[in-house]
C-alpha cells in the first residue's frame, strides 16, 4: 500500500509525451562529456502517476481536511482566491531575467504589485520600508540579523552576542550563530516573559541585538516590551521581533511603534498563504530608519515619470539573499489576503484569533496544568506534566490520541521551558462546533489517562500508519529507494 | 582505579598516564537512543573541556567535552556501527582514550559518590 | 467578515465561558501606550474585485512573446497533472510532516523526490529541498567548509551563475573565509590558474556545468586534484542538462546544487521555485534541511518519517547546520511529479531535444553574417552570440518582432558588451526558432 514509484515501475511504459522535435538531431556530443546510463526514473504511465499521487494525498492530514491547532503556526483557512490568482498567465509565466535586463516596461504589474504590498506590510507593522526577497522566516531572519551585523560593523561598534528568551524558537540562535554571534539566553519569569531584571544584568555594551517574539512564543505578552526596547537601545544593541505570532496583534500593536528595529514576518502564518507542506514561505523583513541603508539589493520605486523601476542599490546592501525578489507567486496570495480582509477584517481576524485561544484555556485549564492561567493571546499552553508523573501518559501520547478523531495534535515540547508542553493556537477562521468538539476530546483524553494509561501505547488505531520506529529510522539510515 | 566524573557527564578511569573516557548513564538516558557517535581523530590534541567529539541520538544533539587534556591514542570503533552499545552499557563502553598531559587535572573531578549527589540536584 | 464564523451568539457564550463582557477585556494588558499609532489599512474587498485588481496587475506585465530568456530559469513544458496533482488541498494546505502518522502523503513523495535527485545527480544523499539554486550553492559552500574541518579557503568559478555568486558572497560574509573569484579564459574554466591555487589551504571548488554561458567542459581532471588534497568539489547545474550530460556522480563530484524550476515548476517572476543540495554518503550528516527516511511503525508497516533532525535548528539551535526551517516542499512535489511522467525514457528525450533544437539554432545563426558564437566548447541548450549591435538595441528591436530574445550579459559581466545569452527548450518549434533567426538577420 505504500509502495513507491520505484516499485511500480515496467520497463517500457511510457509517460506523457512531449512536443515534437522537428529539427534534425545534431551530432552527438563527444562521450567524455555524457552520462554513462540513464538516470534511473520510474516507467509509468501518466494515469498510473495520477492515481499513485491522489492516493497519496488521501493519506494526508491538511487544513481543508482538519483542525490543526499547532501552536505557532497558524494554520487558518487559505482562501482558494489566491490560487486563482496565482495560475494567472501575466503572473506565473513572468521571466525573472527581465530584471536582469532592466527591462521595467515588461513588469510594470509585477513592481507595482510588490509596491503595493510593500505599502500595506509598513502600514501594518510601523515600519519604514521592507525587503520582500527572503524565502521563509528563517531567512528572513538571517537578513534582518545580517543588517544588524553590518549596522555595528560599520560603526565599528564591538559586538558579540544576541540575546534571546529561552523560549525563542530555534531558528532564533541558529540564525544568531550562522551569523557568527554568540548567544546569551535568558530565562522567563513564572509568568512566562523574559525575566526584566535577569535581562538587566544580561545586557552589556557587546550585545548586538535581542530578538523577540511578541507575544512570545507562550502566546503571553510582555508589559515591559518597551522598557526591554529602550535598555537596548542605550547600549546600541537592536531589537529584533520576530513576527511568527503577528495574529495576535494586527491593528493592536505594531512593531514599528514601540521601537523595533527590524522585524520579520511569516505570510504563510499570518496572511494565510498555503503551507504546502512545509513550504515555499515568504519572510519579508522590515526595518527602521537605522537599518535601511543595509537592505538587500532589489527594491521597488515609483515615480510620475519612470513608473515603477529598481530602486537604487545603496552602497552599505548587505548584497543579495535571493536570486530576484524571493517567492513571488507567494507574495501574491499574501497581497490578495491583505486586500479581501482589509482594516476592518484584519483586526477582527487578530481579536477572534485571541478570544478562540481564550475560549480553548478557559474549558481546559482545570483539565492539564496550565502554567500561565490569565488570559492568553492568540494561542495558549498547558502541560501534561501531572499526567506524565501521574499516569504515565505524556503530550505526545495525547497528541496521538486525537488524530483518530481526525485532529490533527497541537504542538508538543515546544518551547521547551514548560515540560510536557501542549501549545494550542486555533485561529480565527475555526467555528465553535469544532473547538467545542476539541475541547471535549481533549478531556477525554485526560479520562482515559486516568482509567486505562495503557491504551495510548497503541494510538493512533485508524492511520495508515501507527507510532513509527524514528530510532531504526536514524541508525539503519535508508533515504532513498535502491532496488 | 578509580572512576572520576565531570559536570559534563563524561567518566575517566586514568592509568598508567592514560585516561579512558566515556558518558554516565545518566547522559545516555536523558540523550535517548543513540544513533551515530562521531569520534574524534587519533593524534587530535585537546585540552580539559574542550569539545572532542560529537553524539546524536533521535532527538538531541550533543558535544562532549574531554574531562582532562591530552592527545587521543585510540578511539573506539565499534561505536560508528553500533552505537547502541551506549544504551546498553554506557558505563563500562569506553569512547576515547588519551595520553593524558596533566594527571592532577583528574583529581579535580567528581568521585562517584559525589557525581550521584550531583545528578540529584539537576 | 471575511473567513471568521463567528455570530453574535457564539461571541456572547464565548465571553461567558471565559467570564468577561467582551472581547476588548483580552486586550486590557496592553497599554494605550503601546497601541498601533495608526492602522490605515484600505477596506476589505470581495475576492471578485480583489481577482479584477490581480487581473489588471497580471495585464501590466508582458508574457506574449516567444522566449529565447535562459540563464538558470526556463520555459519548459509544465504538464498538465503537475498542476492537478500539487493543487490538491491535501497536498498544499497540509503542514510540516512532523507527526507521520499524519502525513505519509507528504513524507512518501519527498523520499520519492530524494531517490529522484539522488538518481539524476549520482549521488547518494540528499535533502527535501532548500530555497532555491542560489541559496543551495551558498549553504553548499558552508558544508565544504564544515567537511574540510574549517579550513578558509573557497574557490567559485566565474562561469557559475553571477547571481548565485552575489548570494554567496553574502552568506559568506560573516565568516572568516576568503572567497577567490576565478575568471573564466574565454567561454571556459581557467583550469591552469585553477591546478595552481589548488593546495591544502582550501575547502573547495565550485563550478558549474554546463556553466552561465552554456558551455560543457570534463572537470574530471581538476576533481582528482581536489581530492589529492582533501578539498571538497561542489558541482552547480541545471537538472535538465543531467539527462544527457555527466551527473556529479560521474565525475566524483562531492556536492551537486542546482534550481529546481525547470522541473515542472513556473517562472514566477522568480519564485517560488526549490534549490536541490545532495552529496556523498560519508557527508549526510552535514546536510541541512529536512530528510526524510524509512522505518518500520509498531506494527511492522513501511513508515517513512523526517529523520536526523538532530541536525536541524528546532533541536541544535545554535549548533545546527543551518537555520533553515521551511523547505520549499510543494515545488519539491512538483518536481517529483514531473518526472515521474516524463520517466527513465521521456527524461533523457526531453533534455536531448533541449540539445537538438539548440544546436539548430546554433547552426543556422552562423549562416548570419556579422552574428558570431562566443562558445569556443560544446554547449547543451544555451549559448553566447556576439553582435554587431548594442545587446540594447538588439533585445529592443527582438521585442518589437515578437520576441524575448536573451539575456544582456553586460550587466553581469564586465567587457561583455554585444555579447547575449540565447536559449532554447524542447518548447520552441522549428518555425519558431526560423522566425528568430530571420528577425536577427534582419536587425544586423
Amino acid at each position: 500500500m505504500s509502495s513507491t514509484l520505484f516499485e511500480k515501475s515496467h520497463s517500457g511504459r511510457r509517460g506523457i509525451n512531449i512536443p515534437k522535435q522537428v529539427v534534425a538531431d545534431a551530432p552527438s556530443l563527444d562521450g567524455s562529456l555524457l552520462r554513462s546510463a540513464k538516470a534511473e526514473l520510474p516507467e509509468l504511465s501518466e494515469f498510473d502517476v495520477v492515481r499513485h499521487f491522489t492516493r497519496l494525498s488521501n493519506k494526508n492530514f491538511s487544513i481543508d481536511s482538519n483542525f490543526y491547532p499547532l501552536g505557532s503556526c497558524t494554520m487558518k483557512y487559505n482562501p482558494k482566491v489566491q490560487e486563482r490568482v496565482g495560475g494567472l498567465d501575466g503572473l506565473a509565466n513572468l521571466h525573472p531575467h527581465h530584471i536582469t535586463n532592466n527591462k521595467t516596461s515588461l513588469v510594470q504589474g509585477a513592481l507595482k504589485s510588490l509596491k503595493v504590498l510593500e505599502n500595506y506590510l509598513t502600514e501594518i507593522t510601523g515600519m519604514k520600508a521592507f525587503t520582500l526577497t527572503p524565502q521563509a522566516g528563517a531567512h528572513g531572519e538571517m537578513t534582518g540579523v545580517m543588517m544588524i551585523g553590518a549596522y555595528h560593523k560599520k560603526k565599528g561598534n564591538n559586538k558579540r552576542y544576541v540575546i534571546v528568551p529561552d523560549s525563542s524558537h530555534g531558528t532564533n540562535p541558529a540564525t544568531a550563530a550562522m551569523v557568527d554571534y554568540d548567544v546569551i539566553t535568558v530565562k522567563s519569569n513564572k509568568d512566562g516573559s523574559m525575566d526584566l531584571e535577569s535581562f538587566k544584568e544580561a545586557m552589556n555594551d557587546e550585545v548586538a541585538a535581542v530578538m523577540m517574539t511578541v507575544p512570545n512564543t507562550l502566546g503571553l505578552f510582555n508589559p515591559a516590551i518597551k522598557e526591554i526596547c529602550d535598555i537596548a537601545h542605550s547600549y546600541d544593541a537592536l531589537m529584533y521581533y520576530d513576527g511568527a505570532n503577528m495574529n495576535a496583534i494586527m491593528g493592536v500593536i505594531r512593531p514599528g511603534d514601540i521601537g523595533f528595529d527590524v522585524i520579520h514576518l511569516n505570510l504563510h502564518k499570518t496572511f494565510a498563504t498555503p503551507h504546502g507542506g512545509g513550504g515555499p514561505g515568504a519572510g519579508p523583513v522590515g526595518v527602521g530608519e537605522r537599518l535601511m541603508e543595509f537592505l538587500p539589493d532589489l527594491t521597488v520605486d515609483f515615480t510620475e515619470e519612470k513608473g515603477y523601476f529598481f530602486g537604487e542599490v545603496s552602497k552599505n546592501s548587505i548584497g543579495k539573499i535571493s536570486p530576484f525578489f524571493g517567492n513571488y507567486l507567494v507574495l501574491v496570495r499574501a497581497l490578495v489576503y491583505m486586500q479581501t480582509l482589509g482594516r476592518e477584517g484584519m483586526i477582527n481576524a487578530s481579536r477572534k484569533a485571541v478570544l478562540n485561544a481564550n475560549y480553548i484555556l478557559s474549558k481546559l485549564k482545570d483539565h492539564f496544568d496550565a502554567p500561565f492561567k490569565n488570559y492568553c493571546m492568540h494561542e495558549c499552553v498547558l502541560s501534561a506534566e501531572s499526567l506524565t508523573k501521574e499516569h504515565g501518559v505524556r503530550a505526545m501520547d495525547i497528541a496521538k490520541y486525537l488524530l483518530d478523531f481526525g485532529l490533527h495534535a497541537p504542538t508538543v515540547y515546544f518551547p521547551l521551558i514548560v515540560k510536557e508542553s501542549i501549545m494550542i493556537e486555533p485561529t480565527e477562521t475555526e467555528n465553535i462546533d469544532t473547538i467545542d468538539f476539541f475541547c471535549q476530546k481533549m478531556i477525554d483524553a485526560v479520562e482515559l489517562a486516568k482509567s486505562n494509561s495503557e491504551a495510548f501505547k497503541n494510538l493512533p488505531l485508524t492511520l495508515p500508519i501507527s507510532r513509527p520506529d524514528e530510532t531504526k529510522a536514524a541508525r539503519s539510515l535508508n533515504i532513498r529507494w535502491q532496488a | 582505579m578509580s572512576k572520576r566524573y565531570s559536570n559534563e557527564h563524561e567518566w575517566a578511569i586514568l592509568e598508567g598516564g592514560v585516561a579512558s573516557i566515556g558518558l554516565s548513564a545518566y547522559a545516555v538516558e536523558q540523550l535517548g537512543d543513540i544513533t551515530f557517535v562521531e569520534l574524534p581523530e587519533i593524534g587530535a590534541e585537546a585540552s580539559k573541556d574542550d569539545s572532542i567529539a560529537f553524539i546524536e541520538s533521535v532527538k538531541a544533539a550533543s558535544d562532549i567535552y574531554t574531562p582532562v587534556g591530552g592527545e587521543v591514542v585510540e578511539v573506539n570503533e565499534e561505536l560508528e556501527n553500533t552505537p547502541e552499545l551506549l544504551n546498553e552499557a554506557a558505563e563500562s563502553t569506553w569512547v576515547f582514550k588519551l595520553k593524558v598531559s596533566d594527571a592532577s587535572e583528574f583529581e579535580t573531578l567528581m568521585d562517584e559518590a559525589g557525581y550521584k549527589a550531583y545528578i540529584e540536584t539537576l | 467578515m471575511p473567513y471568521t464564523p463567528h455570530t453574535k451568539d457564539d461571541v456572547q457564550k464565548m465571553c461567558a465561558q471565559i467570564g468577561i463582557q467582551s472581547e476588548d477585556e483580552l486586550f486590557a494588558s496592553i497599554p494605550s501606550e503601546l497601541r498601533a499609532k495608526s492602522f490605515d489599512v484600505p477596506e476589505g474587498l470581495s475576492e471578485f474585485e480583489v481577482f479584477d485588481n490581480f487581473k489588471e496587475f497580471a495585464s501590466q506585465n508582458d508574457t506574449s512573446k516567444v522566449s529565447f530568456l535562459g540563464g538558470g530559469y526556463y520555459d519548459h513544458i509544465i504538464p498538465t497533472a503537475v498542476d492537478a496533482l500539487s493543487t490538491r488541498s491535501e497536498f498544499y494546505t497540509a503542514y510540516t510532516p512532523y507527526q507521520a502518522e499524519a502525513s505519509q502523503g507528504t513524507l512518501q513523495a519527498l523520499y520519492e523526490y530524494q531517490t529522484m535527485i539522488c538518481n539524476l545527480t549520482g549521488m547518494e544523499a540528499t535533502n527535501a529541498s532548500m530555497y532555491d539554486g542560489g541559496t543551495a550553492l551558498a549553504e553548499a559552500a558552508l558544508m565544504a567548509v564544515r567537511i574540510s574541518r574549517k579550513r578558509k579557503r573557497i574557490i567559485v568559478d566565474s562561469g557559475v551563475n553571477p547571481i548565485y555568486i552575489k548570494i554567496l558572497k553574502t552568506y559568506l560574509a560573516y565568516h572568516e573565509l576568503e572567497v577567490i573569484t576565478l575568471e573564466v579564459k574565454s567561454d571556459g574554466s581557467d583550469k591552469e590558474t585553477l591546478l595552481s591555487l589548488i593546495d591544502e589551504s582550501i575547502a573547495g571548488y565550485i563550478f558549474q556545468n554546463p556553466n552561465f554561458f552554456g558551455s560543457i567542459e570534463d572537470y574530471f581532471d581538476i576533481i582528482k586534484a581536489l581530492h589529492d588534497v582533501k578539498a571538497v568539489a561542489i558541482m552547480s547545474s541545471y537538472p535538465i542538462a543531467l539527462g544527457i550530460l555527466k551527473s556529479a556522480g560521474d565525475v566524483d563530484a562531492d556536492i551537486f546544487c542546482g534550481d529546481g524550476q525547470s522541473l515542472g515548476n513556473y517562472l514566477g517572476f522568480g519564485g517560488p521555485s526549490f534549490g536541490i543540495l545532495a552529496c556523498k554518503e560519508k557527508y549526510i550528516r552535514n546536510l541541512p534541511g529536512r530528510i526524510v527516511g524509512i522505518t518500520d511503525d509498531r506494527e511492522g508497516k513501511r513508515s517513512y518519517v523526517l529523520t536526523l533532525q538532530a541536525r536541524e535548528q528546532h533541536i541544535r539551535r545554535d549548533k545546527a547546520t543551518s537555520n533553515i526551517c521551511s523547505n520549499q516542499n510543494l515545488m519539491a512535489l512538483r518536481a517529483t511529479i514531473f518526472l515521474a511522467l516524463l520517466g527513465k525514457e521521456g527524461f533523457e528525450k526531453l533534455s536531448l531535444q533541449n540539445y537538438n533544437n539548440s544546436e539548430y539554432l546554433k547552426a543556422e545563426l552562423l549562416k548570419i553574417d556579422g552574428v558570431k558564437i562566443y562558445n569556443q566548447n560544446p554547449t547543451f541548450n544555451e549559448f553566447v552570440i556576439e553582435l554587431p549591435i548594442s545587446a540594447s538595441e538588439f533585445i529592443d528591436k527582438m521585442e518589437e518582432r515578437g520576441f524575448f530574445a536573451g539575456l544582456r550579459l553586460e550587466t553581469l559581466y564586465e567587457n561583455f558588451e554585444n555579447r547575449v545569452l540565447v536559449s532554447t527548450t524542447e518548447k520552441r518549434t522549428k518555425a519558431q526558432i526560423d522566425s528568430f533567426v530571420a528577425s536577427v538577420k534582419e536587425i544586423v
